[in-house]
C-alpha cells in the first residue's frame, strides 16, 4: 500500500515531531511511574480525551498521535489482533505484536503498511505524550491488549487499556490473557449478554468426537475462523488424544502454517486431497476443517454424508445454530464470556469502562449496577460476525475472519 | 437427565432421517429402563401429568436475575425457555448425572400445582444449560423437535429388527415407561396388547412432478383429482370388544387429532359409522362450499374445538381412497378397486361431513393444465377456492406406505408472483435479531387527486438465503428515511427503492389491513435490485386474484 503523500514521514520511533523513542521495558504489572512524557496540551475534553477519542477511522488517541485498530488507512496504526476486523491493510505505519505482522503479511501481502514494528510484550514504547506497552489478551496467536499512559498537566498519570478482542479461558494455541490495571478500560462485548456462559472447551470437543464413534461413515466437517478457531481446535482434538490426520479447506491452510512457524504443535494436519474418484463421499470419518461459510458450500458435498459442526460461542443459541443449518453446533469461542467480562471489568480496578462491539448496552447496563462508569463506544465496522461469516464465502476473501 | 438432554439436542438439529434413526436407535440400545421409555413417551406425546405453565417459569428465571438483562436476554434468545435455560445461575455443585428422567416422569405425575416452582428449582440447579433446556421443553410439554410418532417406531423397528407395522399394532395398547414393548422387543417377554381398534396406518405419498416431467407419461394410465388445501387425515373406525363404537382421526404422522375434531368423530362413531379406514383431506365445508385455508386454519392447532368453532367451521372428509373395510386390508388392490369400494362406502354412509373427492375429467395433459390452472372454470364451482392444484394416480397402483416413486404424483399451482416496493423493515427476532429481516412491501395505488402512491400489502420474513439477507440488510441501513421504535421506513419513491418479487399462494379481503387484502404465504421470491419502484404493481392487479370469501371471520 503507498504511503499517502499529504502527510509527513513520521515513525513510530524516530524523529517526528513528538521526539518519539524507544523507552526501557518494565516488569509486567509495574507502573512506569519514572518515565512516562510531559502530558499533551491539555483539551478541553480533559483527561479521558486526551487519551482517547472517536473518529471516522476509529479510536483515536490524540496524546500519542495514533489509532487503534483503524478500520480505514491512517498514517499511524496500533493494533491489536490479526482479525480482518481490526487489522486491515494501507496504514502508514502499524506497531503490532511480531505474529500480528506476521498474519497481516500472510493476509495482505509483504506491503501492507508503508512500515512497521514489533512489539514485545511488556515492552514500553514512548509515542507522543504517551507510553504504549503490549500485553497478552489471550484470544488467538499475538492477540494483545495494549496500555497506554501518560500524564495530565497536574502530573497525574492515567492508565488505558484497549483490550481489542480477548478471552479468559486456556487456550493451546496462545498467550495467557494478562491482567493490566488501569484507570480506563475498553473492552469488547461480543458476548456480553448473560445467556452466553462458554462451557469448558473439551467438553465441546468430547460431543464432536462422540458423534464421530456414532457416525463412523461420516465426514465431520467443522466450520471454523481460519484465523485462531481453527489452530486452537485442532489442539484441543490433540489434547483430547484424537491423534488422526485432520484435513484443512484451503482457506485455513496458510494461517495453520504459520501457527506451526511460530511453534504450535499441531500434529499431522493435511490440505484436503483432491478427489479421490472412486466414487462415494469423500475422506469419510475424517474431520474436515472449514471456514464456516464453506459449511453448506457446494465444495461441501464432495464429502461422504457429511455432519456439519460449527465452533462459535454464537452456537450458543439453538435459533442461531439452526438458522446456520448445523447438526453439531460447539458452543466454542475466542472472545470472553459473560462472567468473564464481569470479571475481567471489576479485576482491572478500572474507574472507567469503555464497551466496543458487540452487546454494548447490557455491558453497560451490568456495570452501572456495580456503581462503574460505562459508556457504550457505538463503533461500526467491527464484529459483524454474521456479516463477517457471509463474507467469507466470498471468493478471494478465503481467509478472511472476524470475531468468534 | 443428561442422556435425554443429549438426545432431544442432538435430535433437534439434526434434520437427516436416517442419521434421526440412527441417535434414536443408540439411545435405546445404551439407556436403561425407565428411562428410555419415557424418553419414547416423550418425543411421540404419551406423557401426561399437569404442565407447567410458562407463567411459572418466567416467575422462577425473573426471581433469580436482573429485569433488564432478563429482558435484553429473552429479547435476543427469543423463546423462554430457553432463554431461562441459559440465564439460570450456575448453582455451583451439578448433580445432573444422577438426575433421571424417569425420576422427574414419575415425581412431576405425581405433583401438586405448589409444589411445582421448589420441585424446578432444585431440577434446575442440578443441571447444565442443555438439561435445563430439555427439562423445560419436557415440562412445559413443549416438545417440537419434529420427530414423529411413526420415525420413533422406525427407531423401535430398526433396534429390535423388526417390521414397524408389528409396533404400530400393538402400540395404542400400551402406556408410558413400554416396559413391557421393550421386554418383547428384546426377546424377554410376550407381546403385548390386544389387537388395536381404529389403528393408524403409514399414508402413501405423492412425488411432486412438474409438466416437463408429466409430458412424458402416458395419460390413460392415470387418474386425476384435484389437491384440496387442506390437511390429510386418515379416518379410522370400527368396534371394541363390547360392540361399542369407536372412532379415530389420525394425522399423516400418526397423531391421534380425534379429540379437536368431536363434531367428525360423533359422526362417524353414529350417523356415519364403519368398519375400516378412510384416507382424504380434511377440510371446513360450509353451506355446502369448501372453505380456504385461511377458514380452516381456526380449527387448527388447537387441542379441542368449542361447539360455537365446530358450528362456524365445520368439519368435513374430502375422501379419496379406502384402506380397510369389514376387516379386510384393500392395500392391495389397484386404485380402481379401491375407488370403487370407496363410492359405495362414501353413498351408504350418506353423510354431509363425507365426500368423495371429484375425478378431474381430462384426455390429453392440455386439458388437465386448463383444468389445474382455472379450477373455478370447471364443475367445481366455488369449491375452487380450496384447491391448490392436481393429484396424479395410477389407475393400476396399491396402496403402498411412504413416498413410492411413480404411482402418485402431485401437481401444484405455481405461486402468484408480483413486485412490490420495500417500504419498512424492522430488525428479527431471535436469530435474527442482528438483522433486519421482518420486510413490509407495497403496491401502487392511485389516489383520489390522481397520485400515485405506496400502499402496504403485507409483510414478509422469509425467502431469501443468508447471503440475501445480509445484502437486504445493508441496503435498509443506507436507505433508513425515518425510524419509529425498532422499525426503519426504507426510501420509497418512483425512482429510489427497492423492488421485491413476492410470492404468496392466495389472496383474500381483509378489512383489518388498510390495503383491503391480506397474502396467504407471502415470502420474498427475488430481489430486483434492476428495476425501478415505479414499474412495482398496482393494487388493481393483486385485486384480481382474490379468493371468493368464506363465512364472515370477524
Ligand atoms: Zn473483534
Ligand atoms: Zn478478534
Amino acid at each position: 500500500m503507498a504511503r499517502r503523500p499529504d502527510l509527513p514521514e513520521q515513525g513510530l520511533q524516530g524523529e517526528g515531531p513528538t521526539g518519539n523513542e524507544i523507552r526501557k521495558s518494565w516488569a509486567p504489572g509495574e507502573p512506569p511511574q519514572h518515565d512516562v512524557p510531559d502530558p499533551a496540551p491539555a483539551g478541553p475534553l480533559g483527561r479521558t480525551a486526551d487519551l482517547l477519542m472517536l473518529t471516522p477511522q476509529g479510536l483515536y488517541c490524540p496524546a500519542g498521535g495514533f489509532h487503534i485498530d483503524p478500520l480505514r488507512p491512517v498514517e499511524r496504526a496500533l493494533v491489536t489482533h490479526g482479525h480482518a476486523d481490526h487489522a486491515r491493510a494501507g496504514h502508514g505505519h502499524v506497531l503490532a505484536t511480531a505474529e500480528t505482522l506476521a498474519i497481516m503479511a500472510a493476509r495482505y501481502g509483504e506491503n501492507f503498511a508503508g512500515s512497521s514494528q514489533a512489539a514485545a510484550p511488556g515492552v514500553s514504547l514512548a509515542i507522543g505524550h504517551t507510553t504504549v506497552s503490549f500485553f497478552p489478551a489471550g484470544h488467538v496467536l499475538g492477540s494483545a491488549q495494549i496500555l497506554i499512559e501518560a500524564r495530565d498537566a497536574a502530573g497525574r498519570l492515567t492508565r488505558l487499556v484497549a483490550s481489542g478482542d480477548y478471552k479468559r479461558e486456556a487456550d493451546p494455541t496462545c498467550a495467557a490473557f494478562e491482567l493490566v490495571p488501569c484507570d480506563i478500560f475498553i473492552t469488547e462485548a461480543t458476548f456480553a449478554l448473560p445467556i452466553f456462559r462458554h462451557p469448558p472447551a473439551g467438553a465441546e470437543i468430547a460431543r464432536l468426537l462422540q458423534s464421530l464413534h456414532l457416525f463412523p461413515e461420516r465426514t465431520h466437517l467443522v466450520g471454523a475462523y481460519a484465523l485462531g478457531k481453527a489452530q486452537r481446535l485442532i489442539a484441543l482434538l490433540r489434547a483430547a488424544g484424537y491423534d488422526a490426520p485432520i484435513y484443512m479447506h484451503g482457506a485455513i491452510e496458510k494461517i495453520t502454517a504459520l501457527y506451526q512457524r511460530f511453534g504450535i504443535n499441531l500434529g499431522d494436519v493435511r490440505p484436503v486431497p483432491a478427489r479421490d474418484g472412486r466414487g462415494g463421499g469423500d475422506l469419510p470419518g475424517a474431520i474436515v476443517l472449514c471456514p464456516p461459510g464453506a459449511l453448506q458450500d457446494r465444495w461441501s458435498r464432495r464429502f461422504a454424508d457429511p455432519a456439519h459442526a460449527l465452533a462459535s460461542g454464537w452456537m450458543r443459541t439453538r435459533a442461531r445454530a439452526r438458522q446456520r443449518g448445523v447438526e453439531l453446533p460447539l458452543v466454542i469461542s475466542d472472545h470472553a464470556d459473560w462472567p468473564d467480562l464481569c470479571r475481567t471489568v471489576v479485576e482491572t480496578g478500572a474507574e472507567e469502562i469503555r464497551i466496543t462491539h458487540g452487546q454494548e448496552d447490557a455491558l453497560a447496563h451490568w456495570c452501572a449496577t456495580r456503581g462503574l462508569t460505562a459508556l457504550p463506544l457505538h463503533l461500526l465496522g467491527y464484529g459483524d460476525d454474521d456479516a463477517a461469516a457471509v463474507e467469507e464465502t466470498a471468493p478471494g476473501a478465503a481467509t478472511g475472519g472476524a470475531a468468534s | 437427565m443428561k442422556r435425554f438432554a443429549g438426545l432431544i439436542d442432538r435430535l433437534s438439529f439434526e434434520r437427516g432421517r436416517n442419521a434421526r434413526l440412527r441417535i434414536l436407535r443408540d439411545y435405546f440400545a445404551t439407556t436403561p429402563d425407565p428411562d428410555r421409555g419415557y424418553a419414547l413417551a416423550a418425543l411421540t406425546g404419551g406423557l401426561s401429568f399437569a404442565s407447567a405453565k410458562p407463567s411459572l417459569i418466567r416467575q422462577l428465571i425473573s426471581e433469580r436475575t436482573d429485569p433488564v438483562l432478563f429482558s435484553m436476554s429473552y429479547d435476543y434468545v427469543g423463546d423462554l425457555s430457553e432463554t431461562a435455560a441459559l440465564l439460570w445461575p450456575d448453582a455451583g455443585e451439578q448433580v445432573g448425572d444422577d438426575l433421571s428422567l424417569g425420576a422427574v416422569v414419575e415425581t412431576m405425575a405425581a405433583a401438586l400445582r405448589p409444589q411445582m416452582a421448589d420441585l424446578l428449582a432444585s431440577w434446575l440447579d442440578a443441571l447444565d444449560e442443555t438439561g435445563r433446556w430439555a427439562l423445560l421443553k419436557l415440562v412445559t410439554g413443549n416438545f417440537r423437535i419434529g420427530i414423529s410418532a411413526r420415525l420413533a417406531h422406525m427407531a423401535l423397528a430398526q433396534y429390535a429388527n423388526r417390521d414397524v407395522n408389528e409396533i404400530e399394532a400393538v402400540w395404542h395398547g400400551l402406556t408410558p415407561p413400554y416396559l413391557t414393548l421393550f421386554a418383547w422387543l428384546e426377546g424377554r417377554g410376550p407381546r403385548p396388547g390386544p389387537q388395536e381398534i381404529a389403528p393408524f396406518r403409514a399414508p402413501m405419498l405423492a412425488q411432486p412432478i412438474n409438466e416437463t416431467e408429466l409430458r412424458q407419461l402416458h395419460p390413460p394410465d392415470f387418474v386425476a383429482e384435484w389437491k384440496w388445501d387442506g390437511i390429510r387425515v386418515q379416518a379410522a373406525a370400527g368396534t371394541d370388544g363390547d360392540g361399542a363404537p369407536i372412532a379415530r382421526l389420525w394425522s399423516r404422522n400418526g397423531e391421534d387429532i380425534s379429540a379437536a375434531f368431536p363434531d367428525l368423530i360423533a359422526e362417524l362413531a353414529g350417523k356415519a359409522h364403519f368398519d375400516g379406514s378412510i384416507d382424504g383431506e380434511l377440510l371446513v365445508v360450509h353451506a355446502g362450499v369448501v372453505q380456504s385455508f385461511n377458514v380452516l386454519q381456526q380449527r387448527l392447532n388447537r387441542k379441542s374445538a368449542t361447539s360455537k368453532l365446530q358450528l362456524q367451521y365445520p368439519a368435513h372428509i374430502r375422501a379419496w381412497d379406502v384402506l380397510a373395510l369389514n376387516g379386510d386390508d384393500l392395500t392391495a388392490l389397484p386404485w380402481t378397486e379401491r375407488r370403487a369400494r370407496l363410492e359405495t362406502l362414501v353413498s351408504r354412509l350418506d353423510s354431509s361431513r363425507i365426500s368423495l373427492s371429484p375425478l378431474v375429467a381430462f384426455a390429453s395433459w392440455d386439458e388437465l393444465a386448463a383444468a389445474r390452472a382455472a379450477p373455478a372454470a370447471t364443475d367445481l364451482g366455488p369449491d375452487a377456492a380450496a384447491v391448490e392444484g392436481c393429484m396424479l394416480k395410477r389407475r393400476d397402483s396399491p396402496y403402498v406406505s411412504g413416498r413410492p416413486r411413480g404411482p402418485w404424483f402431485k401437481w401444484k399451482r405455481d405461486p402468484h408472483l408480483i413486485d412490490a416496493v420495500l417500504m419498512y423493515a424492522q430488525r428479527g427476532h431471535g436469530k435474527r435479531s442482528s438483522f433486519h429481516s421482518d420486510f413490509t412491501f407495497g403496491v401502487w395505488r392511485t389516489g383520489d387527486d390522481g397520485a400515485r402512491l405506496l400502499t402496504p400489502v403485507g409483510k414478509a420474513y422469509f425467502g431469501f438465503t443468508d447471503e440475501e439477507l445480509g445484502q437486504l440488510d445493508r441496503f435498509v441501513r443506507a436507505n433508513t428515511i425515518n425510524r419509529f421504535g425498532p422499525v426503519r421506513e426504507v426510501t420509497h419513491t418512483a425512482d429510489q427503492g427497492l423492488v421485491l418479487e413476492i410470492a404468496f399462494e392466495g389472496l383474500r379481503r381483509s378489512p383489518r389491513h388498510k390495503s383491503g387484502v391480506a397474502m396467504r404465504f407471502p415470502r420474498i421470491h427475488r430481489i430486483r435490485w434492476d428495476k425501478p419502484p415505479g414499474e412495482a404493481d398496482e393494487l388493481t392487479t393483486l385485486e384480481r386474484l382474490l379468493e371468493p370469501d368464506g363465512p364472515s371471520t370477524t
